[in-house]
């Protein structure tokens, strides 16, 4: 099988007469960390909410491993091994975090998977062992931010799409998490990080795709993009 | 003496109340939909237990399950045909779409099975216990415990296992809930399948020792948006425990104040409560 995991060509996606992105392409290699850059605004949350399924594209095409999967619904993406830690993490506060982690394994359908992946989170976040009893909406934001990648690690996912892992968190949250991240990529898992803040996914990423207004401006590796001047521009809101 | 009589009365009726109430407000977690012939379904599996009893000779062993099993399939019914269609329309589609359902319900009971009231024998669970003076039928005591045990079993399903939490997340998250790979639809269903089993096991039990006729449902449906609103919407715990007060309530106050002004009471404590605590008992603010 030769060609990227991700391929994302000319996708846009409206919402109702409002353009969400217009024209968005970038690529995602099997094992490599991708980082998707832009000011607020740009359209990362509504790409990354297309790859999900969780809103329809409008044109364009996503393909996994080859294979068409846009308009997919929710459930059949992550059944594929894409799963989304979203904006705003979205956790189900009135269970606990165990119950909140054995829902992010609902696609597997062999369930003796569960305690071995349970294991695997633990060991990446102990903070959350020890609270695995506690109501998801008495954590902390470091612990939410902790418990919405667990959630998306227990379907044990090819390709990790994250949300903006950095937004609402102390610096030293924010590194914590980021050397969680270098160390599942270093196992070999693929990422995809939407972040406002550009030093920060730069340095785990091989590969950016700067977007600004719905558009991606610029791609290439992590260095080239953190050398480019557009990038400075895309981010000051300048017009290219 | 009289006290504990009564307020055992009341106890066995409100878990009855509890139990359909339960089946009201899972249903309205799951979606936020009124189920407006909620009493109806009651009135439903009333007829289901009346007409397996004469008709086939079947007892209360096998017509309460049987009601149970025949609601859960009509629930998921309303649910595909009629539900699923109007959540994407208005708010107004949704209160006038089972309220039209609770209509079209009452006039076939209407036209299929008559006006006229009928009831089961009041022997098929006859004989009365004395328990320190206090007496209970034999046959409320048996929809009472019932009743208590299933609307326990309905909140440990929901609780305690896998699907519940599903169910619940559905409930709490539905963006979130599609995200971890959950589909809404057959969670939805499995929502009105058993709200409505629950109505049907309460209504089979309630036929035990309550007359049956087109128009029984009303003042179920009644009870049920009292005790639910009364409990918090969403909470089976509160479903409870505001069944039960209802209960004990009516029995009280039929007993001093008349049985025409029970309800009175009851709904005078209803606005009281939500005057103190609009979201409830045990609910959510």
């Amino acid at each position: 099988m030769s060609g990227p995991l991700l391929r994302v060509s000319h996708l846009a996606v409206h919402y109702g007469d409002l353009v969400g992105v217009a024209d968005v392409s970038f690529e995602v290699s099997e094992g490599a960390a991708v980082a998707l850059l832009g000011s607020n605004g740009a359209g990362k949350t509504t790409t990354l909410n297309a790859l999900a399924g969780l809103v329809r594209p409008a044109a364009g095409s996503i393909e996994w491993r080859g294979e068409r999967i846009d308009g997919a619904p929710p459930h059949a993406v992550v059944g594929r091994g894409i799963a989304l830690s979203p904006e705003g993490w979205r956790l189900f506060v009135m269970q606990s975090v165990e119950q909140n982690l054995r829902l992010g394994a609902t696609p597997l359908a062999d369930r003796s998977r569960l305690a071995p992946l349970l294991d695997r989170v633990f060991t990446l976040f102990p903070r959350l062992a020890e609270r695995r009893r506690q109501l998801a909406g008495t954590l902390s934001g470091g612990e939410r931010q902790m418990l919405a990648v667990g959630r998306a690690l227990m379907s044990d996912p090819k390709l990790l799409m994250l949300d903006e892992p950095s937004l609402g968190l102390a610096p030293a949250v924010v590194d914590a998490m980021y050397e969680t991240l270098a160390k599942l990529r270093a196992e070999g898992l693929t990422l995809l990080v939407a972040e406002q803040s550009m030093e920060l996914a730069l340095e785990i990423a091989d590969t950016a795709s700067v977007m600004q207004t719905g558009r991606t401006v610029l791609s290439g590796t992590a260095r080239e993009i953190a050398d480019s001047p557009v990038l400075h521009r895309a981010y000051l809101g300048a017009a290219l | 003496m009289i006290l504990l009589q009564l307020i055992t009365d009341g106890l066995l009726l409100g878990a009855v109340y509890a139990l359909f109430s339960s089946g009201l407000t899972l249903i309205w977690g799951m979606m936020n939909v009124i189920n407006f012939a909620h009493g109806d379904f009651v009135m439903l599996a009333m007829y289901v237990a009346f007409f397996a009893f004469t008709l086939l000779k079947l007892g209360p062993a096998v017509f309460v399950p049987l009601a149970a099993i025949v609601l859960f399939g009509f629930g998921v019914l309303v649910y595909a045909g009629l539900v699923r269609y109007v959540m994407r329309g208005p708010m107004l589609a949704q209160i006038i779409s089972t309220f039209g359902l609770a209509l079209v319900m009452q006039y076939t009971a209407l036209w299929v099975f008559s006006a006229n009231f009928v009831s089961l024998p009041n022997t098929l669970v006859g004989g009365v216990y004395d328990v320190g003076g206090i007496r209970v039928s034999a046959a409320r005591l048996l929809a009472g415990a019932t009743a208590l045990a299933l609307t326990l079993g309905m909140h440990l399903l929901l609780t305690r296992t896998d699907l519940g939490s599903r169910m619940l997340a559905v409930s709490e998250d539905r963006v979130a809930a599609a995200l971890v790979g959950i589909r809404p639809d057959p969670m939805q269903a499995l929502a009105w399948g058993l709200g409505a089993a629950s109505t049907g096991v309460a209504g089979a039990l309630i036929a035990l020792f309550f007359y049956v006729s087109p128009g029984v449902g009303d003042a179920f449906t009644l009870i049920a948006f009292v005790t639910v609103c009364l409990g918090g919407f969403g909470s089976v715990p509160g479903a409870l425990l505001a069944g039960l007060a209802i209960g004990v309530i009516e029995s009280l106050s039929a007993y001093w104040l008349g049985p025409a002004i029970k309800d009175i009471a009851v709904y005078g404590l209803f606005v009281a409560v939500l005057w103190v605590r609009p979201q409830g008992l045990l609910g959510r603010a």
